[in-house]
């Protein structure tokens, strides 16, 4: 069975905010929902499915907003695969509308990620957790590791992942809610203070409070809906992991998930007129293009230079919200504003100064987890009909 | 520029059953492999059923304690001293996580020769660290 045409990203909704106090975590994914909700032109009551990842409150899959909001579900899913959770949701979500679990699936993804990162207390029955805490892994380090074997393999430099905080950085100036809103050139990415090498402080994205919600419905409650219409064509999921010992970081999941999606949705690389690529630091931008086949592996950072990914200016148009880089990486999870973009700009309601030209194809994907260790994986791909 | 390296605090690994004969050797100065007594492969994170073919008659082999660089990052804003993460490809076969120690870490370079030494964990047993050999 094929996902192709069978389901529709009928709202979405970005939470305005980047930092939030005295508001609780169920209050902000109800936020999240209701917002997309509206924009879809739907009711609470007309939710069956609800699906959430472990930033929603409870721990028990999605029975304590269920109950918060009072949704009424026939269906509901609970994958944790950190960021690239809600790309993975979205699949799933059109898995169910296509087997007849559920009509209007609801996905939210909320949190404060303000607090920041920390080296995390890990549940101790994780079998690679002795072998690996020790040693200090936080999120910047797992992804700098691949980056710099990327360096050593392919000669990428600094200056060229410096061009993807450039080409986000481009966009967020258009973005009255981005995080940084500044725009800043390839000297100020390579100047910034080292943390933890190769990546400098500008290679990362940023740090917010927010979140966001997604509207998966069927076809039929599709044609009842006034917004224009986005249809899922193509999805594919693999996660990534060390292979016993076969370590090889210089390429992701997205190898996998990426020709699965293309191959659902009978589209090349090439076909793709707009891409949300998760951007959790400027390395994953860079990986996750060559992995999905917009250039040949180890060319990514020739790719990225000379404003190729700027809207107007370049060949792939990426993160026009400004991405995780720039924008927002709500509750340290940026998938749900990877599909938010890709909706927005398929709708054409993306801002005028970054939308793209005639835009009926787009691409989302999530790389959630570390890079370098395990991570998962998700490639969306949508057309306007 | 150089960074020199600084004993950090590294936690104590929280053992599941069957990693104290890892730990235990470690305290003693050896780096166990796992190696699976029947498709012959080694492994690493070592596991109770071999990754490659699913027996689980795999073997703790002592390791040579030799390896080269694979990957490396300095990590100078997460912690109170600067220490650098490192993929070590043993000359076994298998890639471990680890430190590099006991050196400048600004000379630290992918491809480098490294050998393996201990350091104590607080309050737990010593864990394999690297040092360029």
């Amino acid at each position: 069975m094929s996902i192709n045409s069978k389901a529709y990203l009928a709202g979405i909704f970005e939470h305005p905010a980047r930092k939030i106090q005295n508001k609780s975590l169920a209050q902000l994914h109800a936020e999240c929902a209701k917002g997309a909700l509206e924009d879809a032109g739907l009711t609470l009551q007309d939710v069956d499915g609800y699906f959430c990842s472990t930033d929603a409150p409870g721990g028990l899959g999605g029975i304590n907003m269920i109950d918060y909001m009072g949704l009424t579900v026939t269906h509901s899913d609970s994958t944790n695969t950190g960021g690239s959770s809600y790309l993975y949701l979205v699949a799933h979500a059109a898995e169910a509308i296509a087997a007849g679990k559920c009509n209007v699936a609801l996905i939210t993804c909320a949190g404060f990620g303000r607090p920041g990162t920390i080296v995390r207390e890990l549940d101790s029955s994780i079998p690679d957790t002795p072998f690996e805490i020790p040693y200090g892994p936080v999120t910047v380090n797992l992804y700098a590791l691949a980056a710099m074997r990327h360096m050593y393999e392919f000669g990428t430099t600094s200056e060229q992942l410096a061009w993807v905080k450039v080409a986000a950085s481009h966009h967020a100036q258009h973005n009255p809610n981005a995080m940084l809103k500044k725009v800043v050139t390839v000297e100020d990415v390579v100047n910034s203070p080292m943390i933890s090498d190769p990546l400098h402080r500008l290679d990362c994205c940023v740090v917010t409070d927010g979140g966001g919600a997604v509207i998966v419905v069927s076809p039929e409650i599709a044609k009842t809906l006034k917004r224009p219409k986005v249809k899922l064509i193509g999805a594919g999921e693999s996660p990534k992991g060390q292979m016993g010992g076969k370590v090889d970081i210089t390429y992701s999941g997205a190898v996998r998930s990426g020709p699965i999606a293309f191959a659902e949705a009978g589209i090349t690389p090439k076909d793709i007129k707009y891409a949300s690529i998760y951007d959790s630091f400027t390395i994953t931008v860079v990986m996750t293009l060559e992995d999905l086949g917009f250039c040949k592996k180890g060319e990514g950072g020739k790719f990225v230079m000379d404003g190729n990914l700027i809207s107007g200016v370049g060949k792939l148009p990426f993160n026009t919200d400004g991405g995780g880089l720039c924008n927002n990486h709500p509750v340290n999870r940026g998938g749900i504003t990877k599909i938010i973009e890709a909706v927005r700009q398929l709708r054409g309601e993306a801002h005028p100064l970054v939308q793209v030209k005639n835009c009926d194809l787009a691409l989302a994907h999530g790389t959630g987890g570390a890079l370098s260790t395990r991570h998962g994986s998700a490639t969306l791909i949508m057309e306007r009909e | 520029m150089t960074t020199p390296y600084q004993e950090r605090k590294i936690p104590a690994p929280k053992c599941n059953d069957g990693d104290e004969v890892y730990f235990n050797a470690a305290t003693e100065g050896k780096l166990l492999v796992k190696q699976c007594g029947d498709c012959g492969e080694y492994h690493h994170y070592p596991r109770a059923l071999c990754p490659f073919c699913f027996s689980d008659k795999t073997e703790w082999k002592e390791a040579k304690g030799s390896g080269t660089i694979y990957s490396y990052s300095i990590t100078r804003t997460s912690g109170p001293v600067p220490y650098a993460l490192a993929y070590v490809t043993l000359d076994e076969g298998p890639t471990m996580l680890t430190n590099i120690v006991d050196c400048d870490l600004d000379t630290i370079r992918c491809g480098q020769r490294v050998k393996v030494a201990f350091k104590p964990s607080e309050d737990g047993p010593s864990v394999p660290v690297f040092t360029l050999a």
